[in-house]
């Protein structure tokens, strides 16, 4: 790798919290991994200095797959009528939370497709259904809550008091894809512009509704495309203060249309996608976002072995057990961990696995 | 950086030998960045930026095997269901499917069959050499050698020039395991000891043959009876100077007798990042990307790792224990992938001639 030694100074500006796009952008494509990953570790180090990793014991629930979305990077959204295409009913609902219950979890992360027929009112039913159990709800995604806020005409905020009225304790940060409205046009044309996404959080957060930031990278933005986006959650955040996690994953292409591109292929060669790739982005991730108290894993797009080095590059929580996870999964990637098998690998990388704390949220 | 690792730092710098303290401190030791620094400079030194992996095929022709392993879930009884050993025309169709796709090499392990006369290999050999001389034919562990010399009552050095005679151009590094007897007693109490594989491959080196040698970690084995390993290893080749490269390979748990995990993503680096410091006298560090999965073996690639294998096509020994990796990849995956890790791609022959380099990145 060609190296100019300005990642040096873009290095030095990242670790006083200073760095520009470029600057990110510089790290993401020049700094040697090493580098990264030493800076990246001091800062997870200065914010944790416990050794602690954490984690939580959850279920991933996605209620319907009808999606007037359609992204091109999704293999899980259908059509209405499609042959495969499921609404869950009340009583699969309630068997899943009690299945979680039974298993020792504490949280449902309730998301799914933008449905043509729902609104606020099937939302805030479905809160309500989830919270008749003792259970946290971390649930509905920025473009859901706009869909139900266009779908019944009201405001975002009304949306947000009336779901939180309704046991609504936090808000996922899904739906991010790439902040960039270039990036968003080719991948996610008729979801929620990066404003909209932004006006949303801003919005939870006022609420006192906390939430996570995700980001999925991998498909066809440059390195700059990941930067802006660093830097425009690192300005939110600024701002509100209310995300208390950042969640970087990979684009898994099984089954999308956007693999189906013939100049896919290149585009993805040449992306940061890759296992080396997501060590770099999670190292800078954690370098600019030094006002983010939490740097999620995914072991979910990643594997268990490359989410253990994440906490080596800027990591400090492994995410989830998931229970079941559909989102990923339709795109072919399937991997699987108890939670033994977090606890295991926290551990074999030298940190104590702790189990999450009620009230943080970063699904 | 402890005071330890800063000691071995300065030695990998000079130049200098490990101690067997000095790799298992780095085996102990959680800074896996400093790690993997000195495994990058000790590669670099001798393999600069380049990465090999080779077109080959693999055949393994019988896994009826008289020893029973307990890590091993490929060999079977005579008897048993599962039990296969191919024609010489299911041979040679594997053979012509490698022509088909322009393998080098041949690469041919399998069972310790209780019939199959000495006779049954040499001429498999002969042929495969007559039909497709255009490629170099790797085959037979130490451990198969051996049997070879017990099922005809002739001295090694005899059956070696035999095979050679008929066509063995190279040995893979099979069957060594870990050498202490008290591991080696536990996990493969029939097969031949670490002395007689080290005596085998003395012999191989001695009739002008080279060999690679293994390591199987992540069973029950000690960190000091890996130092151990090790050790013996760069003794040998301190001798012979016969090994080509070094191949630490991840106990799969699978249908095997050895109540495990599958090794974590640290545990499989650490192997191949500390087998790259200390054994200083070989020239090649492998990651055989079918054991670790392509995403560690492209992160491996900054952890002194030069080879990544080949395409393999069909393998059947670790997918016996539930290997999650496919059974191929094919060039441009592989090219992609050295690139994305900002490495240059070679395609090597079994020698480690240049068959073709290519350029950095994609025109």
């Amino acid at each position: 790798m060609t190296s100019s030694p300005f990642w040096r100074d873009a290095l030095e500006k990242a670790s006083e919290g200073q760095a520009t796009v470029e600057d990110a952008a510089l790290l993401l494509r020049e700094a040697p991994l090493f580098d990264l990953g030493r800076s990246a570790d001091r800062v997870r180090r200065h914010l944790h200095p416990d050794d602690v990793v954490t984690y939580i014991v959850d279920r991933n629930i996605n209620y319907t797959n009808v999606c007037t979305c359609r992204c091109s990077f999704c293999a899980f959204s259908r059509e209405e009528g499609a042959p495969d295409a499921y609404v869950l009913s009340d009583s699969e609902l309630a068997g899943k939370i009690e299945e979680t219950l039974d298993a020792g979890g504490t949280q449902i992360l309730l998301q799914g497709g933008l449905h043509p027929d729902w609104g606020l009112p099937e939302a805030v039913r479905l809160a309500r259904a989830v919270k008749r159990y003792p259970i946290r709800l971390h649930g509905f995604s920025p473009p859901e809550l706009w869909h139900f806020a266009i779908r019944s005409g009201v405001s975002i905020a009304e949306v947000i008091s009336r779901l939180k009225e309704a046991g609504l304790d936090s808000v996922p940060g899904g739906g991010a894809e790439i902040l960039d409205d270039e990036v968003r046009g080719v991948i996610s044309p008729r979801k929620i512009g990066w404003r909209q996404w932004a006006a949303v959080m801003r919005e939870a957060h006022r609420q006192g509704l906390s939430t996570s930031a995700t980001m999925m990278f991998g498909s066809v933005e440059a390195p700059e495309h990941i930067a802006r986006h660093l830097v425009r959650v690192r300005e939110l955040q600024e701002e509100t203060g209310g995300f208390t996690s950042f969640i970087p994953w990979t684009f898994q292409s099984g089954n999308t249309l956007l693999s189906c591109d013939p100049r896919f292929g290149e585009r993805q060669a040449r992306g940061l996608g890759h296992a080396v790739g997501y060590l770099r982005v999670l190292a800078v991730s954690r370098l600019l976002l030094r006002n983010i108290r939490t740097v999620q894993v995914s072991w979910v797009t990643m594997g268990a072995k490359v989410a253990q080095l994440g906490l080596f590059f800027g990591g400090n929580d492994y995410g989830s057990t998931m229970m079941e996870e559909n989102v990923v999964a339709s795109a072919g990637v399937a991997f699987r961990m108890s939670e033994e098998e977090i606890v295991g690998t926290i551990r074999d990388a030298g940190f104590r696995p702790m189990r999450r704390e009620e009230h943080r949220c970063s699904t | 950086m402890e005071p330890s690792l800063e000691r071995i730092r300065d030695k990998v710098s000079a130049g200098v030998r490990m101690s067997e303290e000095d790799a298992l401190a780095l085996f102990r030791t959680r800074d896996i960045h400093a790690v993997g620094e000195m495994a990058d400079l000790a590669n670099r030194r001798v393999n600069g930026n380049r990465v090999y992996f080779i077109v080959n095929r693999h055949i393994n022709p019988t896994n009826i095997c008289v020893n029973r392993c307990k890590f091993c879930a490929f060999g079977k009884g005579k008897e048993e269901p599962l039990a296969y050993t191919m024609t010489m025309d299911e041979i040679l169709v594997r053979a012509e499917e490698g022509r088909s796709q322009n393998a080098t090499e041949l690469h041919i392990v399998g069972g310790l069959h209780p019939d199959l006369p000495f006779d049954f290999y040499l001429r498999m050999l002969r042929t495969l050499r007559e039909r497709f001389p255009e490629m170099h034919i790797q085959a037979f562990t130490a451990v198969e050698i051996d049997y070879f010399s017990r099922i005809t009552g002739l001295p090694l050095a005899e059956v070696i020039r035999l095979l050679k005679e008929a066509g063995l151009g190279s040995l893979p590094g099979g069957g060594a395991e870990i050498f202490a007897p008290e591991v080696r007693n536990r996990i493969c109490p029939e097969k031949i000891t670490g002395d007689r594989w080290l005596e085998v491959m003395e012999e191989v080196h001695a009739a002008g043959l080279r060999s690679n040698a293994t390591m199987l970690y992540g069973h029950v084995e000690t960190l000091e009876s890996r130092v151990d390993h090790m050790r013996r290893l760069r003794e040998l080749q301190d001798r012979t100077g016969g090994f080509q490269s070094f191949i630490p390979l991840a106990f799969h748990p699978k249908n095997t007798e050895i109540a495990k995990g599958y090794t974590t993503g640290l545990a499989d680096l650490l192997s191949l990042a500390v087998g790259r410091i200390y054994l200083d006298n070989f020239r090649h560090v492998k990651s055989f990307w079918i054991m670790v999965g392509p995403k560690i073996a492209q992160i491996s690639l900054h952890f002194g790792v030069d080879d990544i294998d080949g395409t393999v096509v069909e393998e059947k020994i670790t997918h016996a224990a539930g290997a999650q990796a496919g059974q191929e990849m094919t060039v441009a995956e592989l090219v992609t992938m050295i690139r994305q890790a900002g490495k240059i791609p070679v395609e090597r022959d079994t020698l480690y001639n240049v068959v073709r380099e290519w350029p950095e990145t994609a025109a």
